[in-house]
């Protein structure tokens, strides 16, 4: 069952021994060389049904195919994104003119609100009218998303499995690429811990651009974090049920939601509450021009977290209550 | 879903049509218009390109639109090459001539999204609002903006003639 888990990983753009990203970089299959390295005690019955299930759904993670995106099926669905948008989450985008005209770029947000992340909607939504829907633009997902049933439509708004590969693959066909660094654990955090900005070191995106010399443009987005009341990640309970080391899951978030009331693992998605959602797109980061020939990578990624933190809390102390805004 | 807004604007037809033939012009009368700029070799007149986005909701919405009717002054129509489908239309009468001239100015919009479907037609009649405010906003600061030229022009008039007769 490994090996089949190892060649679907590779068939979704995951390199099968490992990834030239650091350990830490969760948002392109970091861990790899960890869990190949397995057990030699022989697993348990429930590691085996743990495998078993590992296995099927990554079996389930669709081929990684670029040319899946389909503009006219984007096209289509713009005016019901816009309703939702627009009538539930209040969406206001700022600074959309931060991103070159054309070219590839790589677009870096912070992920918050769960499963159910509004701030990649209203920010899709909002790139696809001003950019057109003809220019090329993916999104980086965990695995796990793009296996749900159901969620298969994504892949012809351009969402790919997050890996080193597709990303590489996006960035060379001239497209841009939004990623999430923070992944799971910045989605899941806390409803506490809001209005931070949360990478987890992971530094693969810095290391992404500068591989292709393209632009980083930071992406801050504020009220996801108030569409459920996000009690906590979970990540002992993922640990003690082994989910880390078979799904990539490091968390198995536990909230309060609509309609379940306590949600564990939020793996059916909830109701999100009506918060409004502002996001603010930042000035291009030209990494060469700006940090020299050679740039640091640890630098970029303190300046890029940085300049995040201090415009989300900007966007905070916008806010005058929760949900509301 | 069609939309439309209409004034009245103590100008000449002439003088409101060189300002909306003027793409240069458009973000300063236009109401929620956060783009419009020439995407082709030529700035005015049929074939003309502009690159436009009205902010409706939570999205800047539009795409790259051609100027399809140019008949001056009285017609300017241009319809969407990329993006929601939308087909624009100015229409300029003359009302009265002379010293008094009144021009009746109408601003026609038809957007959608062919086939969107259900949805579509609940986007489009849940946007109408915004968009028909838009228009009616752009028309007033257009009459304020032409009149206050006209009057201008009427001021540098006097004041050539009150030369004349000194000298």
């Amino acid at each position: 069952m490994r090996t089949q888990s190892a060649s679907a990983r590779s068939r979704n753009g995951h390199h099968p021994n490992g990834t030239p990203f650091a350990p830490g970089d969760g948002a392109f299959g970091e861990h790899e060389a960890e869990r190949d390295r397995g057990s030699t005690d022989g697993p348990s019955p429930i590691e085996r049904l743990l495998r078993t299930v590992s296995g099927a759904i990554g079996a389930r993670v669709p081929v990684a195919d670029l040319d899946e995106r389909d503009p006219d099926y984007i096209r289509e669905s713009l005016p019901a994104q816009w309703l939702l948008a627009s009538l539930w989450f209040r969406g206001e985008v700022r600074g959309l003119g931060n991103i070159p005209e054309e070219g590839p770029v790589l677009l870096v947000g912070n992920h918050s609100g769960g499963n159910m992340s509004p701030d990649s909607l209203v920010f899709t939504l909002a790139f696809s009218t001003y950019f057109g829907v003809e220019r090329r633009f993916y999104q980086l997902a965990h695995n796990l998303v793009l296996a749900m049933p159901g969620l298969g439509f994504l892949r012809k708004y351009g969402t790919v499995a997050a890996s080193a590969r597709n990303a590489e693959r996006a960035l060379a066909s001239g497209a841009a690429v939004l990623v999430y660094p923070g992944g799971d654990r910045e989605v899941h955090r806390p409803s506490w811990e809001a209005n931070t900005i949360n990478f987890d070191g992971r530094r693969g995106f810095v290391r992404l651009a500068l591989d292709h010399d393209v632009p980083i443009v930071p992406v801050v987005a504020i009220g996801g974090q108030e569409t459920a009341l996000f009690l906590s990640r979970g990540e002992g309970l993922s640990k003690l049920l082994m989910l880390d080391r078979l799904f990539r899951l490091k968390v198995l978030p536990v909230s309060i939601a609509v309609p379940w009331g306590l949600n564990v693992g939020d793996m059916l998605g909830h109701i999100p509450l009506p918060a409004k959602i502002t996001v603010e797109v930042l000035p291009s980061i030209d990494l060469r021009e700006q940090f020299g020939p050679d740039p640091d990578v640890a630098e970029v990624y303190d300046h890029v977290t940085t300049t995040m933190q201090e415009t989300l809390d900007a966007l905070a102390a916008e806010r005058r209550l929760p949900i509301l805004g | 879903m069609r939309v439309q807004a209409t004034i009245d604007i103590a100008a000449p037809p002439q003088l409101v049509w060189d300002f909306v033939t003027d793409p240069t012009r458009y973000l300063h009368f236009m109401n929620g218009i956060t783009r419009w700029e020439i995407a082709s070799g030529q700035a005015r007149g049929c074939g003309a390109r502009y690159r436009t986005l009205m902010r409706v909701g939570s999205a800047e919405v539009g795409g790259l639109v051609e100027v399809v009717e140019h008949e001056e002054p009285r017609d300017l129509a241009w319809t969407s090459v990329t993006g929601v489908d939308q087909r624009g239309r100015w229409r300029l009468r003359e009302r009265e001539r002379g010293n008094g001239a009144r021009t009746h100015v109408e601003l026609r919009l038809q957007y959608g999204v062919a086939g969107a479907g259900l949805l579509g037609w609940v986007a489009e009649q849940v946007a109408a609002p915004a968009v028909r405010e838009n228009l009616r906003r752009s028309l007033r600061e257009l009459k304020r903006q032409a009149e206050h030229e006209q009057a201008r022009a009427a001021a540098a008039a006097r004041r050539a003639a009150a030369q004349q007769q000194q000298l």
